[in-house]
């Protein structure tokens, strides 16, 4: 069997968030060097501040300040650090209890190797120098021996509040398609259009999925198709899609092609936009480089009987 | 054995807008969350169980976001399923929280469906960069506007008809306060002269793009008689799936669908479906689906589901109205658009329909769909209770 | 509340190899010779499936609805009753239990399936955590698990030494489908104080399980494993809101599926790191009466998403062999535990 094909798969995107009344002052407090919690109805101060209480699911609003010092609850070593977290260098992971916090707020700590933490020591935020309003406004913590800090009693009301915020997120991937479609993708190469048949319902699959969808079976006998085949329908593309460069009005259109069960997607060329009709006999046409057909084009033949391709739209 | 009966007693949905700036993701979830609860008259004390549903978590980037979430919907100490099934999640979800109650698992479940699209893009999500793959020759409504031209094709519709479904949801949307596009001076004729995008679908026959949430507080018989107001009942309900791509697949009518609606007729009791319901809520999220689900669901006979809509049939006053709240053509956060299908149409059987209540509506169907055509759920509810 | 009493059972199980690597082969090509050998197992074909419901997560591949691909594995034609949970198998197992036990369907085909290969597991599992204050730092899942193990080493619940021989433990199973088998060295750490060992392999893997009800169970399975119980509860999220060396959830669903009624001689717990392990037998009070494992556990074998529904099959297999009588089959999702599920199986008195 030739080897699979693999290639690099990007997700990557930059989501727009907006925070709601509490993660606003929260991550608004952190820009401004002050520490909110929220207190719940039975007195405890939640940090972070979350916006529905975890035990009565009661919705909480009352902001309350704490410390920028506090306590190690649990800590854990990174020796290597990942893409996107908050030092570069060795540092642990920690669950820090504020003070003037019930419960822990999760971020890392600077310190010159795991013998330097333990659980119980005492730590302090140590800001970052260009603030947004995000966790990461707390750089990271640091080592700390003095006595607790003391909270100013802020309110939680700032001047111009940030609302929301920017979350980029890239997740690197290696896609590879399996099988059947390695196989339809090499035979492109030739420019060759190869199926699989179904040995149980005979049908032929183009591009083939490496199952009979219908039948639950692997499909492994290669049926070459094409190259004409018939629009069996279609629309007109007048709305200019991002990434493609192509020209609008453009017609993109189901064809099936001879010998296949199952009519595949292309767009049609060599022929006005609005002369395009649901039986047009067509034939691809390759660009040099091009992995799959650039368009597909009149051959020029009879339109096909509508009842010969009724059942592959 | 028998099942216990399922009411729908608590109802709420957020104001569908195509970006809530001002709420988190929770927050959103809860505000539909809360006005169920709200309905009914419960406290998040009185839920057994949360299912939620939402399209793929790559809309918000969150992976398994019902994981965050859990806090906000009162879940902590309970049990909770998070449902996909593309399109049809919303509908799929309510389902599974009805068998639930069904089963007698638990006695009250919240369910809820959510999409906050604007943390992203929808496209980006539906279009990941995967690699060798052809790519995507046409937007959302590419795929979808070769199916409307088989159907006119194959039934000789005048080209008209999606314009009079745009015209109708989009005048039925003005009536609920919770719909997202309220469009005051729309009129046919604007419809008829928007830009042509994916021809024959035009701009105006395409639906939106909104943050929206929607949930609902199913119980039993107990719970029912409880309930401060009429519950809506379940009659029938019923998931159907096909594969996405196979050879002679109807993409027009699917055999799915029709299973599905037999499926759930068939539990209703319902012999004639075009005399027997009152009015539909279906998932149209491009104007010619109208006529081609009257037809996939049995209100009309093949090629006849375009006259319904011509003549008026599925207006707000006709005799069979169709999405009464607007639709998706005028309210879609992807993951919970099937789910206010489901509870648009138990509001109608519980009479709380406001502006855009049908009178006497007493048997609805809800109707959910998704991924390529091939995913199925609906629901019937009435005013009365199954017979026991 | 009247229980609606019918009883339903795990009647056959069947998973693939766990690879570290499957790139060869789609996911419907990893995941139809698993659904072949659960349905030869019964003689069923999908056609006599009443109700068919899965379990997968589109952020593994990263691939968006991944799971409407998978479904031509079955031969969903004519249309099938189906449905789909974004979550491990296990969950589905329990969407479909409840389909049964209202009387829907007299058999259920449950299939979940993972692929973790195709991206860093470890950093894919961020985008499951708070995306305002903790996925903004990218805490990947073994810090997390780091943390929690420190919590339960502080609280004198445990030492590395401890942990090193759970792995060493898993990993001497006799299960020819896990992934690593045999001697393995505890090896560096990874976030300390989790070494090599600590932590589950990565890899591909799928499963499938079919449910039947009553007499139909007997009828397809000479042994069924009943499932007398089973139930699931979540956490909060926050990890700074909950005791990490404790899991609440776990012990409230091990007793609503009415674990603590009678004493078990199987345990199947899904416990990705040794930690974990020592969190869940704290958690459900397992003694050394209690085999815990046998298969190997996450700790041998951990494909994402179908390793919980392992869990249950794996137990109920135990069940029809004869060689368990009462078993507890446990899955977990989210960060630390967050989220579990218990299932209780027994078998007829022999």
């Amino acid at each position: 069997m030739p080897e699979v094909l693999k290639a690099p798969l990007v997700v990557e995107f930059p989501f727009t968030r907006s925070l709601g009344p509490v993660q606003s002052a929260f991550l608004t407090g952190l820009r401004e060097r002050v520490v909110l919690g929220v207190r719940t109805r039975d007195g405890r101060t939640l940090v972070p501040p979350v916006e529905y209480d975890p035990v009565t699911a009661e919705e909480i609003r009352d902001l309350v300040e704490v410390a920028p010092t506090g306590t190690v609850t649990t800590w854990a070593w990174n020796h290597e650090p990942r893409r996107g977290q908050p030092l570069s260098s060795p540092f642990a992971w920690v669950l820090v209890r504020l003070d003037g916090a019930d419960t822990a707020l999760l971020h890392v700590l600077d310190a010159p190797g795991p013998d330097a933490v333990r659980t119980g020591m005492r730590v302090r935020v140590r800001w970052a120098e260009d603030r947004v309003g995000a966790i990461t406004d707390i750089a990271c913590f640091e080592p700390y021996d003095g006595d607790p800090a003391q909270p100013t009693g802020h309110s939680g009301e700032f001047e111009a509040p940030v609302t929301g915020i920017v979350a980029p997120a890239r997740l690197d991937y290696t896609y590879s398609p399996g099988r059947a479609q390695t196989a339809y993708i090499n035979a492109l190469a030739d420019r060759r259009a190869v199926g699989e048949r179904c040995p149980s319902c005979r049908k032929v699959y183009v591009p083939p999925r490496g199952a009979c969808p219908t039948c639950g079976v692997a499909t492994s006998e290669q049926v070459e198709v094409g190259p004409a085949g018939t629009v069996t329908t279609f629309c007109i593309v007048n709305i200019k899609a991002k990434n493609l460069d192509i020209e609008v009005p453009y017609v993109y259109a189901h064809i099936a092609l001879d010998g296949a069960d199952l009519a595949l997607h292309g767009r049609i060329g060599g022929i006005p936009y609005d002369q395009v009709r649901m039986g047009l006999r067509v034939e691809p046409v390759w660009t040099e480089g091009g992995r799959y057909p650039d368009h597909y084009r009149p051959t020029g033949e009879p339109d096909a009987d509508y009842e010969i391709y009724k059942e592959l739209l | 054995m028998s099942k216990e009966p399922v009411a729908v007693v608590g109802i709420g949905q957020t104001k569908h807008v195509a970006a809530r700036r001002d709420v988190s993701i929770a927050g959103l979830v809860r505000e539909a969350a809360q006005r169920a609860l709200d309905d009914a008259e419960l406290t998040w004390a009185d839920i057994d169980a949360v299912v939620i549903g939402k399209a793929p978590d790559f809309f918000e980037g969150v992976m398994m976001p019902e994981l965050y979430l859990a806090d906000a919907l009162g879940a902590v100490g309970k049990p909770m399923l998070r449902v996909h099934t593309a399109g049809s999640v919303g509908g799929s979800t309510a389902l599974v929280a009805a068998n639930l109650v069904a089963a007698r698992v638990h006695g009250t479940v919240l369910t809820l469906a959510f999409e906050k699209q604007s943390e992203s893009n929808a496209m980006w999500g539906l279009s990941l960069p995967i690699p060798f793959q052809q790519p995507l020759l046409a937007g959302a409504g590419g795929f979808f506007a070769p199916h409307v031209r088989a159907y006119m094709r194959r039934t000789g519709a005048p080209d008209t008809v999606g314009s009079l479904v745009a015209y109708k949801d989009r005048r039925n949307a003005l009536k609920n306060p919770y719909a997202h596009l309220h469009e005051h001076d729309i009129t046919l004729e604007k419809v008829q002269a928007s830009p042509m995008l994916w021809d024959p679908i035009r701009y105006s026959e395409t639906c939106p793009s909104s943050d929206g949430a929607c949930a609902m507080v199913l119980t039993g018989r107990a719970g029912a008689a409880r309930a401060p107001r009429p519950a809506a009942w379940m009659l029938g309900g019923a998931m159907r799936s096909e594969p996405t791509l196979f050879a002679g697949k109807d993409a027009v009518s699917p055999q799915a669908g029709k299973d599905c609606a037999a499926d759930v007729y068939r539990q209703a009791g319902i012999a004639d479906p075009r005399r027997d319901i009152d009015a539909v809520e279906m998932y149209v999220p491009f104007s010619w689906y109208e006529p081609m689900w009257l037809e996939n669901l049995g209100f009309a006979d093949e090629g006849e589901g375009w006259k319904l809509t011509e003549s008026g049939v599925t207006e707000l006053d006709g005799d069979l109205p169709v999405n009464m709240s607007g639709g998706v053509l005028s309210t879609n956060p992807i993951g919970a658009s099937g789910m206010i299908r489901f509870a648009e149409a138990a509001l109608q059987v519980r009479g709380q329909a406001g502006e855009h209540q049908v009178d006497g509506a007493r048997k609805v169907l809800g109707h959910a769909y998704g991924g390529g055509s091939q995913f199925f759920s609906m629901w019937l509810v009435g005013s009365e209770p199954p017979d026991a | 509340m009247t229980a609606v009493t019918r009883d339903i059972a795990v009647v056959a199980f069947a998973q693939s190899d766990v690879l570290r690597s499957t790139a060869e082969q789609s996911e419907v090509e990893m995941l139809m010779p698993v659904l072949h050998d659960v349905l030869d197992r019964t003689g069923l074909k999908t056609g006599d499936i009443g109700f068919t419901c899965s379990g997968s997560c589109d952020y593994l591949a990263g691939r968006a609805f991944s799971f409407t691909l998978a479904l031509d594995g079955v031969g969903a034609w004519p249309p099938i009753s189906e449905s789909h949970v974004e979550m491990d198998g296990a969950w589905a197992l329990y969407e479909a239990w409840t389909k049964l036990l209202s009387g829907d369907a007299d058999t259920a085909l449950v299939y979940s399936y993972g692929k973790s290969s195709p991206g860093s597991v470890r950093d894919v599992l961020t985008r499951q955590l708070d995306p305002y204050y903790v996925a903004p730092l990218w805490p990947d899942s073994v810090a997390l698990a780091a943390l929690q193990a420190q919590a339960l080493i502080d609280a004198g619940d445990t030492d590395e030494p401890a942990l090193a021989g759970i792995g060493a433990r898993s990993r001497a199973t006799d299960n020819t489908r896990a992934q690593l088998r045999g001697s393995v060295p505890q090896g560096d750490y990874v976030v300390r104080p989790l070494r090599t060992g600590d932590c589950p392999p990565v890899g591909d893997g799928a499963a499938a399980v079919i449910l039947a009800a009553g007499e139909r169970a007997r009828e397809l399975c000479s042994r069924p494993a009943w499932i007398r119980g089973i139930d699931h509860r979540i956490e909060a999220h926050g990890l700074g809101v909950r005791d990490l060396t404790d899991s609440p959830s776990t012990r409230l669903a091990a007793e609503k599926a009415g674990a603590f009624e009678r004493p078990l001689d199987t345990a199947e717990l899904h416990a990705p790191f040794s930690s974990q392990e020592v969190v869940l037998c704290k958690a459900l009070g397992l003694d050394g009466n209690v085999r815990v494992n046998p298969s190997g556990g996450a700790l041998a074998a951990n494909p994402m998403m179908a390793a919980g529904l392992i869990r249950i099959g794996e137990a109920a297999s135990r069940i029809h062999r004869g060689e368990s009588d009462r078993a507890l089959a446990h899955a977990t999702s989210g960060p630390c535990l967050q989220q579990n599920l218990v299932a209780v199986l027994e078998g007829d008195p022999r």
